[in-house]
Parts: structure tokens; C-alpha cells; sequence
């Protein structure tokens, strides 16, 4: 059966057969070893690795005398050891999960920086779009947000439901501008932003933007600007001055600004303007692939990696992430409940009431459940009571009655006793005085004896 | 010649269609923007401001909204998370003195007021309206988080729902009132967010805070409802109503000038409408013109509504177009007074509220209602809603009016629970024309406990306006069909009724002063104690640790003073 589905004529057909054939679970990788005289795999590519928890790969030129199977696996070693790194969760990736709370040490800065762009693990996502109209008085924009949403990114957040709830909206906002003044380019004839003013450009959009009324999930934001008509067409250029492709940059942990320049050349203002959302998306679809933590490292050399599908996601990458997130869920609890700890320490009159007690009980629970369920490899089951562990960390550490008697100091009540203290204070200090004065003495006086 | 005629008729005919079947917009929502100016009998200036978004959506449908064009989306997300049917909200800052600026287009209370229809598939209401209300603080800037179950009411009549539908359980209503709420620029800023153009175009340029605050009335509101999509009202849309009144005081501004203009009132002129507004209008209301005011520049467009059961006369700039705005680019309207102040309005209906009484014991609120028609007698429902430390004699309840006793045909009355709810007292009572009635019951103040006093405790303690509610008869026969031509100041209040319309007025809010202890008498008796106990120690140190010596006894004072004496004769000295 399988030799059947390894005879298909490419590998991506292969792939979806095998994938037929046999499911596998989540959190594994499997490894098929095709023969080198295989057609399945493309000229100078050695592995494929398919949009499922399958790879294969293609035996090296000494495979064709027959050896014994140990020797068979020892000469692929080193190559399932890099099929390995790039399909499942290594060491890096732990670091990368863990890079809030361990030194950065010796890794790498791509690796650092993307553990920075990604957003930190939370139960639940907002994500919203928002459309820029700077001049509503000379573009009349239109866009067709809902199918955009539905056909481009919805399919990727359903592949992520195992990982978080996401919520998606948008809205449109009218005399919107951005923080920087663009400055004109004679030579593109065309004003340009620096990708160093890059950073000033985000917040007078902010105050606009809104938080979201009604949950304290961190929101993505992904903004389309059209710039007005007298600073048009703007394009984004890099730290060397040459303009960016896509017109559009991330902030990270916060989400994505595009650029789309329209050529406003109708007679009757306002213009309507049709916005092309296929392209939009085929920006802010990686981008929010970036946010949501997908690693994206580009393969090392002789493999290749195998179109994402429909949903944007492999079923490998996913797994990735679940193991990523639930490491990064397990630490964030963990750390919850030891500041809580450690908070009870510093202040002694806190009030844990039963109520909290249980919470932090059962997130202990949650907790090893969590790390259970890891060693195990049940990726599914771990990462959901890593969530469960987080909500009620985070419940008990925030709990309103906590802060009933947290702000009762010790120097007030100090203060209250000093009419107390100050009074009696006084014959003290005055009969120390006086032996101080009495010991000075004293000497003089035995000398005077001796004389 | 006869079918010329008929044409005509025909085509008028066509054009009266055209009236009443507006055209279908593609557009699903459309927002309208309009300013009245009204010269009020005292000779201040009323500002109102309405802006409304109507939206061909619906929240209440399984189907979840997300996608916003020009309603805002921090509101739609509440609509939608909390099941809210309708909500109304208003800050205001001042009291409005019907006797001299006759009747508001929107009354509000001094303070915050909330109140809100919750849908009927929601089973907690209660946790509802506390998380709304803290989400509503953080939107409006506001303190709204007071909002508590000591000072939320379900009235039982007061407040009907305005908009469309009939649910009318008023299980699912919850009112609340602040009164106490000061409103300044931070509670206009997030206002003002909402509106599609926010402060950068249209008549929302208009909106300094500098010059809004700086006025006798200042009243900024919200109201959300669904309302009919078309005269036919098959289907719903919701409509978001911002309003915010002003008014702007003569003496203190005018610098002794008799005279207006929006560049004097809110020291900026309007140069556009709002581009996404479909209509963006100023009324000034000319109706006393020419005897009182004159106006500048000239407008060729007047319109007639019935506003508050009157028949008034409006001039009206056209801001969506352009030969409004003239010559210069900009339009200042100009108001040049006449005539000198006059006297008193008598308004049809009018309430007035006062606590009597001396002592800090007990006392006695008095609500005064004045029905000033002459010659017909209407119902009003009056509410009631009085914090439990004021603990409410019901029986000592009397409404009387023109001297005789007049017994309410309804009363609800909710006793009030210690530290949980507040008392709530509604009653239909019928007014007597040309009369005056009041209504007193006796209270007595409670002793809180030392941590429920506010900061300022000798200040008072605020208890919120009376709420009247009447369906008072109008001098004018009101148009009960067609309410979606008429400006939006006069539409607010569903009316199903040419002779009468509704009206709601609130009486001043009060300021009760309850038994306040001495706040610093712990700190005095921990004072005088430590002192006692200081001074008793040291006495007792000082016997522990002296050294006592003996010492010559010292002479006596006759000794000493005959060793003077003898000092100055010269005798030898006593030893």
C-alpha cells in the first residue's frame, strides 16, 4: 500500500496518500526512506517535507548493498537529525518559548527576534482590521473585509483553534493619519518613510484604534492606510533607502501597517476605490502567521519543504507551535504562582480566602496534568490544561480581595504609636545623656584621687 | 387643459410618493449630523448638538457583527457582548432651569444617569449590568464603576423602552443615577471618538472643551435603540443618537455685548459638513424673530416642526452645500438681541424638590409639581429613588394638591435593604389644571459605619433627582405618521398621539447631611493615652534610675531674710 502511495509521481501527490494511508499523531514525525533511484522526490533534493507529520527522504548511494538495518539507520542519522530540527520541537525552540525569563546567552539574534515578534501565549486572541481613510472628502474607499476574512485567514485560525480562541473584526476610521510627516523622493517621485521613523508612526493611530470593551485578550492590530491624495503614492524604504516591496512593516507584539496607494486620478472627488484584498491579505497573512509565533526558518540545504495548502499551516508546524505554547503556558503559570508565593512572603497581611486557595490548588493540578501529558506526548491535552492552569493562576494572582489590606504600611503604624513613643523617648535619652556625662567624669575624678 | 391637469395631479402625486418612499441606499448605515441654535426667553443661548448613525444590522441575531463602517465599534462589542436592548447614558453639569430656558430637547439629571434594556435571553442581569457598567467607565472615562446594587433601580413605568419591540419586563430594565458625577474635557474626549469624523470635520469642529465647560449647562448623551428601518417598520436597524447641549450664558461671556455668533460661542466657524454625513444641518430657531433678535447672514430655507407640543419656526443652513458657506469659506451665524430680558416662563409642567426639616435625625423631602395648563388636568408619574441611609416613613406619604387630599391611582413602593438596595418610589398621581401638588414623606437618617463616608462627609450626601414623566397636552397638533423627515431634535420620544406628547423633566438633585463623627477623634484619644501612659512611664523610669543623695537642708525663708536685713545693718549673720 504504501509502496503504491510512493510510486505517485510527485512528492506532494505522495504526501496526501500516505497521509491517507495511515494518520499519525499529533506531536510525531514520520519518515519514509525512499530508494534513490525514486522519482517521487525532485533532482538534487534529498527531503521533502510534506504539509502533514511525514518527510521523506532518500537513502544516500550506499544503501544499495544490503547491510544490516543498523548500519541501514546509522548512515541516516545525521539527516533525520536535521529532518528532526526542522519538523519538531527542539532545544531552540525551548529557549526561544522561554526567552522572557532566560538570558539570551549564545543564541542567535534571528532566533531572538522572532521570539520577540511572536505574541507571548494567551487563552485567546483579538484580532482586528482597520482601514485608514485619512481624506474621506477625496477617497471613497470600499472593501470587502468579511470575504477577504473568510477566504484568506479564517482557514488558518480554524487549523489554530487547538491553540487559542480568536475573535476577528474590523472597522474603518475616517481622518486617521499617521505620526510622521512623509518626506518627498525627487528620485522615485513619490514620498517615502524612513524605516527609521517607523517607530513614531503607530501612536496618534493608536488613541484611535480603541481597545477592545469587551475582553482583555491582547489584540492584533492590522492597519491599511491609503494615504491622501497630496502624499501619494508613499512607499516604505528600508534602512538602505530602497523601497520595500510590500509597502508595509510589523511592530512586534502589536501587529502590522500596510501601505496601499491608489492612483487617484478621477476628475470627480471623491473617488470610489475598490480595494484589491487579495493582495492586502497576501501581506498580513504572514505577518499574523509572524504574531502568532509560526516559525519560519528557511530550510537547510537538499530539503524542501512542501506548499502549506489551503489553510496556510502544515499539520508539523502546528504541532510546533502547540509544544512551543504549552511550555510557554506552563512557565507563565508557574511564575504566576511563585510571585504569588513569593508576595505572600513579603507582605504578611494578605487574606487568601478559600476561594483563592482553590484556585491556586487547582492550577498546581492543571499544572502537572499539563507537564504529565508533555512527557507523554499528548500535545492536545497538554496545551489545553496549560491554558487551564494560566486562567487560574492568573484568577488567584488578580483576585480584587488581595488588594483589600495590601496597602497598609508599616510606617503608618509606626506613625499612630509616635505620641507614644516620642514621650518616653525623652527620660531616656536624658538619663543616657547624663551617664554618658557621668562616665566622662568618672576618670577625671580617680585621677584627681590618685593625685 | 383637463389633462394637463390630471398630469399635474399625477406628478404631484408622484412627488408626494417620492416623499414617503426614500430612495433604497446601497450604503447599510448613514449618519446625519445637525446643530439647533435656540434663543432661550432669558436671553442665553441653547446649543444642541445630535448626531445619529443608523445601522440596517442586527445585533441580537445568532450571527455575530464584527464588521464596522460607521458605528463604532468599542459600542457595537458591548451591544453584542452584553445583550443590550437599548442603553442611554448622559453626563451633564448643571441643572436646567425650566422656569427661565423653558423645556430641553433631551432632559438629563445633573450627574451621570444610566439606564438600560437588557434582551431577553439574558439570565444574569445583574452580572451583566455590573460588568457593563464597569465597562462603560472605562469607554466614557467616567466613574460609572459606582454603579452598584445600592443605588440601581427597576422602575416599573418610568422608563419604557423608546425604541422598537415590546418587551416590557421590567426585569430586564436597570436604572441608575450618579449624582454626585463631575463631567469634564476627559469624559468629551471619548465622546467625541465616536463620532465617524470625530473632532476633524463637520459641526464636531464646534466642540472646544475649553468653551463647552465654560457655560451655565453643559449636557453631553448617548442613546442607543432600535428603531423602524422605514415608515413601514418591517425590519429594525439601531441607531446610535449622540447629543450634546449647551447653554452658553449672556452676562458672563457677552462681555456686554448683546450679540452672537458661533465664532464668539465656541470661538471657531464651520467651514464643511462632515463628507460622511447624508445631511448636515444648523437650525436657528426664529419663531420670536423679528421682535426679539436679529439674524446674519440671511437664509432662504425655513422649516416648520412641532417641537414639545409648539409649533416652531426654523431657519436652516444647508451645510452639504456650498453656497452656504458663502464668500468666505465659512459660516458664522450671527444673532443681534433687541429686546431686553423678559419675565419668568411659565412652563406647562414643572418640578421643584426640597428637604425640610431640622436636626440630624429626621426630616422631610418635599416634591413640588406644578401644572400650569389652564384648564386640563393631566397624570404624571413621578419616581422616586432614595439611598437607604435616608430610611423612608412610607406612611407619612401625603400628596395633596389645592389643599385637598389627592390620592395616587398607582403606587410602587420597593423598601429599601440596608447596604443592598435603594428605596424606589413610583406613583401615578393626576394634576389638577392650574395647580400645584406635593408630595412629602418623612425620613430619618442612619448612622453609616466610619468606612462608608465619603472623603468630604461634611459636604452631604447626594440623593439623585425625581424623575417625572407626563404625557402632556399639546398647544400644536403633532404629525404622529411621518417621522423620518422631521429634524432630528424633534424626534427622539415616540409619539402615538396628535394631542399630547411626552415630556420628562427632573427635579434638582440633593444634598442631605447625615450624622458625621469626629474623624480624628481615634487619633485624639491615641494622642491623649500615649501621653498619659508616656508621662506615667517617666514618672516611673525616673524612680527606677535616679540616685538619691542626701543633701543639707536648705535655710528657711524667715532665716534668709533676716541674714538680709542684718546684712544691710551690718550685724553679724544667723547661720
Amino acid at each position: 500500500m504504501e509502496e503504491d502511495a510512493l510510486n505517485q509521481s510527485t512528492a506532494a501527490e505522495a504526501d496526501i496518500s500516505l497521509h491517507m494511508l495511515s494518520e499519525s499523531p499529533s506531536g510525531s514525525v514520520v519518515i519514509y526512506v525512499v530508494p534513490e533511484s525514486s522519482t517521487v522526490l525532485p533532482e538534487g533534493v534529498s527531503v521533502y517535507v510534506g504539509q502533514r507529520r511525514t518527510a521523506l527522504l532518500r537513502a544516500g548511494g550506499q544503501m544499495r548493498v544490503a547491510v544490516a538495518l543498523k548500519e541501514v539507520l546509522a548512515s541516516l542519522e545525521t539527516w533525520i537529525k536535521q529532518v528532526l530540527q526542522v519538523m519538531s520541537f527542539s532545544h531552540g525552540d525551548i529557549t526561544a518559548a522561554l526567552s522572557d525569563r532566560v538570558r539570551p546567552g549564545d543564541r542567535s539574534r534571528e532566533g531572538l527576534a522572532d521570539s520577540m515578534r511572536a505574541f507571548k501565549s494567551s487563552p485567546g486572541y483579538e484580532i482586528t482590521f482597520s482601514l485608514l481613510n485619512p481624506d474621506p472628502t477625496s477617497h471613497l474607499l470600499h472593501w470587502d473585509v468579511e470575504a477577504a476574512i473568510s477566504s484568506y485567514i479564517q482557514p488558518l485560525l480554524s487549523k489554530m483553534a487547538p491553540v487559542a480562541n480568536f475573535s476577528i473584526d474590523s472597522q474603518i476610521l475616517y481622518y486617521a493619519v499617521l505620526g510622521v510627516n512623509p518626506r518627498y523622493d525627487p528620485t522615485l517621485n513619490a514620498y517615502t518613510l524612513n524605516a527609521d521613523s517607523l517607530s513614531h508612526v503607530i501612536n496618534p493611530v493608536e488613541a484611535r484604534l480603541g481597545s477592545s470593551a469587551a475582553s482583555s485578550n491582547p489584540v492584533l492590530n492590522f492597519l491599511l492606510y491609503v494615504p491622501d491624495s497630496r502624499h501619494s503614492p508613499l512607499h516604505i524604504t528600508d534602512h538602505r533607502r530602497h523601497t520595500v516591496p510590500s509597502n508595509a512593516f510589523s511592530s512586534p507584539r502589536w501587529g502590522g501597517i500596510m501601505v496601499y496607494n491608489v492612483n487617484a486620478s478621477g476628475t470627480e472627488l471623491p473617488v470610489d476605490v475598490h480595494i484589491d484584498m487579495r493582495r492586502v491579505m497576501g501581506v498580513f497573512l504572514p505577518q499574523l502567521r509572524l504574531m502568532l509565533g509560526v516559525q519560519s526558518a528557511a530550510p537547510p540545504p537538499g530539503f524542501l519543504i512542501g506548499p502549506c495548502g489551503n489553510a496556510g499551516l502544515a499539520d508539523w508546524e502546528l504541532d510546533r507551535l502547540m509544544w512551543t505554547r504549552s511550555v510557554e503556558n506552563v512557565a507563565t503559570a508557574t511564575t504566576t504562582i511563585t510571585s504569588l508565593a513569593q508576595l505572600l512572603d513579603q507582605i504578611g497581611n494578605i487574606v487568601i480566602n478559600d476561594n483563592i486557595a482553590e484556585q491556586v490548588s487547582s492550577a498546581v493540578a492543571s499544572l502537572q496534568l499539563a507537564v504529565g501529558q508533555l512527557e507523554v506526548g499528548n500535545l492536545g491535552l497538554a496545551m489545553q490544561y496549560s491554558k487551564e492552569a494560566i486562567l487560574q493562576s492568573e484568577r488567584a494572582f488578580f483576585d480584587p480581595s488581595l488588594l483589600h489590606l495590601l496597602y497598609f504600611p508599616d510606617d503608618q503604624k509606626f506613625a499612630i504609636y509616635i505620641p507614644l513613643f516620642l514621650p518616653m523617648c525623652v527620660p531616656i535619652l536624658l538619663s543616657l545623656l547624663k551617664m554618658a556625662s557621668e562616665v566622662r567624669q568618672r576618670p577625671g575624678q580617680g585621677q584627681a584621687k590618685k593625685d | 387643459t383637463a389633462i394637463c391637469q390630471s398630469i399635474t395631479q399625477l406628478m404631484m402625486w408622484y412627488a408626494n410618493n417620492a416623499k414617503y418612499f426614500p430612495p433604497p441606499s446601497t450604503a447599510k448605515d448613514q449618519f446625519q449630523e445637525e446643530l439647533v441654535i435656540k434663543p432661550l426667553h432669558s436671553g442665553d443661548i441653547y446649543a444642541s448638538f445630535q448626531f445619529r448613525t443608523q445601522w440596517d444590522t442586527d445585533f441580537l441575531l445568532g450571527s455575530k457583527v464584527s464588521h464596522y463602517r460607521l458605528f463604532p465599534k468599542s459600542l457595537g462589542q458591548v451591544i453584542s457582548k452584553f445583550s443590550v436592548r437599548e442603553l442611554h447614558i448622559s453626563f451633564t453639569q448643571g441643572y436646567w432651569r425650566t422656569m427661565q430656558w423653558g423645556q430641553p430637547f433631551l432632559p438629563s439629571p445633573p450627574g451621570a444617569e444610566l439606564w438600560v434594556w437588557f434582551q431577553d435571553t439574558v439570565t444574569d442581569v445583574d452580572l451583566a449590568w455590573k460588568e457593563l457598567t464597569n465597562v462603560l467607565s472605562g469607554i466614557f472615562c467616567a466613574s460609572l464603576n459606582f454603579i452598584d446594587s445600592t443605588n440601581t433601580v427597576q422602575p416599573s413605568a418610568s422608563f419604557k423602552p423608546l425604541g422598537v419591540g415590546n418587551v416590557t419586563d421590567q426585569r430586564f430594565l436597570r436604572y441608575a443615577v450618579l449624582p454626585r458625577e463631575i463631567v469634564c474635557t476627559e469624559n468629551l474626549t471619548p465622546w467625541k471618538k465616536l463620532l465617524p469624523c470625530g473632532s476633524k470635520a463637520g459641526l464636531a469642529v464646534l466642540m472646544k472643551s475649553e468653551k463647552l465647560f465654560h457655560s451655565s449647562f453643559h449636557s453631553q448623551a448617548l442613546h442607543i435603540r432600535p428603531v423602524c428601518k422605514d415608515w413601514q417598520c418591517k425590519s429594525t436597524s439601531w441607531e446610535l443618537r449622540q447629543t450634546l447641549n449647551v447653554v452658553f450664558d449672556l452676562h458672563t461671556s457677552g462681555q456686554g455685548k448683546r450679540e452672537w455668533s458661533l465664532f464668539k460661542m465656541f470661538s471657531r466657524t464651520l467651514t464643511e459638513a462632515c463628507p460622511l454625513a447624508s445631511s448636515s444641518k444648523v437650525y436657528v430657531d426664529i419663531t420670536d424673530n423679528p421682535q426679539l433678535f436679529e439674524l446674519s447672514p440671511a437664509t432662504p430655507l425655513v422649516s416648520q416642526a412641532v417641537v414639545l407640543g409648539d409649533g416652531r419656526t426654523y431657519s436652516v443652513y444647508d451645510l452639504t452645500d456650498h453656497a452656504t458657506f458663502g464668500q468666505t469659506h465659512s459660516l458664522n451665524v450671527l444673532l443681534r438681541w433687541r429686546a431686553a430680558e423678559r419675565e419668568m416662563l411659565r412652563p406647562l409642567l414643572h418640578g421643584e424638590r426640597y428637604v425640610a426639616g431640622y436636626g440630624l435625625q429626621t426630616g422631610e423631602i418635599h416634591t413640588l409639581v406644578y401644572n400650569n395648563h389652564p384648564y386640563r388636568a393631566f397624570p404624571v408619574l413621578l419616581l422616586d429613588t432614595v439611598p437607604w441611609y435616608l430610611r423612608l416613613y412610607i406612611h407619612t406619604l401625603t400628596v395633596t394638591s389645592k389643599g385637598r387630599d389627592n390620592k395616587p391611582s398607582y403606587i410602587h413602593y420597593q423598601p429599601s435593604k440596608d447596604r443592598l438596595q435603594p428605596h424606589l418610589l413610583e406613583m401615578l398621581i393626576q394634576l389638577p389644571p392650574n395647580s400645584v401638588t406635593e408630595v412629602t414623606v418623612q425620613f430619618e437618617r442612619a448612622l453609616l459605619k466610619w468606612t462608608e463616608y465619603t472623603p468630604d462627609p461634611n459636604h452631604g450626601f447626594y440623593v439623585g433627582s425625581s424623575v417625572i414623566s407626563a404625557l402632556v397636552p399639546s398647544v400644536v397638533a403633532m404629525d404622529t405618521n411621518n417621522t423620518q423627515e422631521r429634524p432630528l431634535f424633534s424626534s427622539f420620544f415616540p409619539c402615538k398621539e396628535e394631542s399630547t406628547y411626552f415630556m420628562r423633566i427632573y427635579t434638582e438633585p440633593l444634598l442631605v447631611n447625615l450624622p458625621t463623627p469626629d474623624f480624628s477623634m481615634p487619633y485624639n484619644v491615641i494622642c491623649l493615652t500615649c501621653t498619659v501612659v508616656a508621662v506615667g512611664y517617666g514618672s516611673l523610669y525616673n524612680l527606677l534610675t535616679r540616685t538619691f543623695q542626701v543633701e543639707e537642708p536648705s535655710q528657711g525663708l524667715a532665716k534668709r531674710l533676716a541674714n538680709i536685713i542684718r546684712r544691710l545693718r551690718g550685724v553679724p549673720l544667723l547661720t
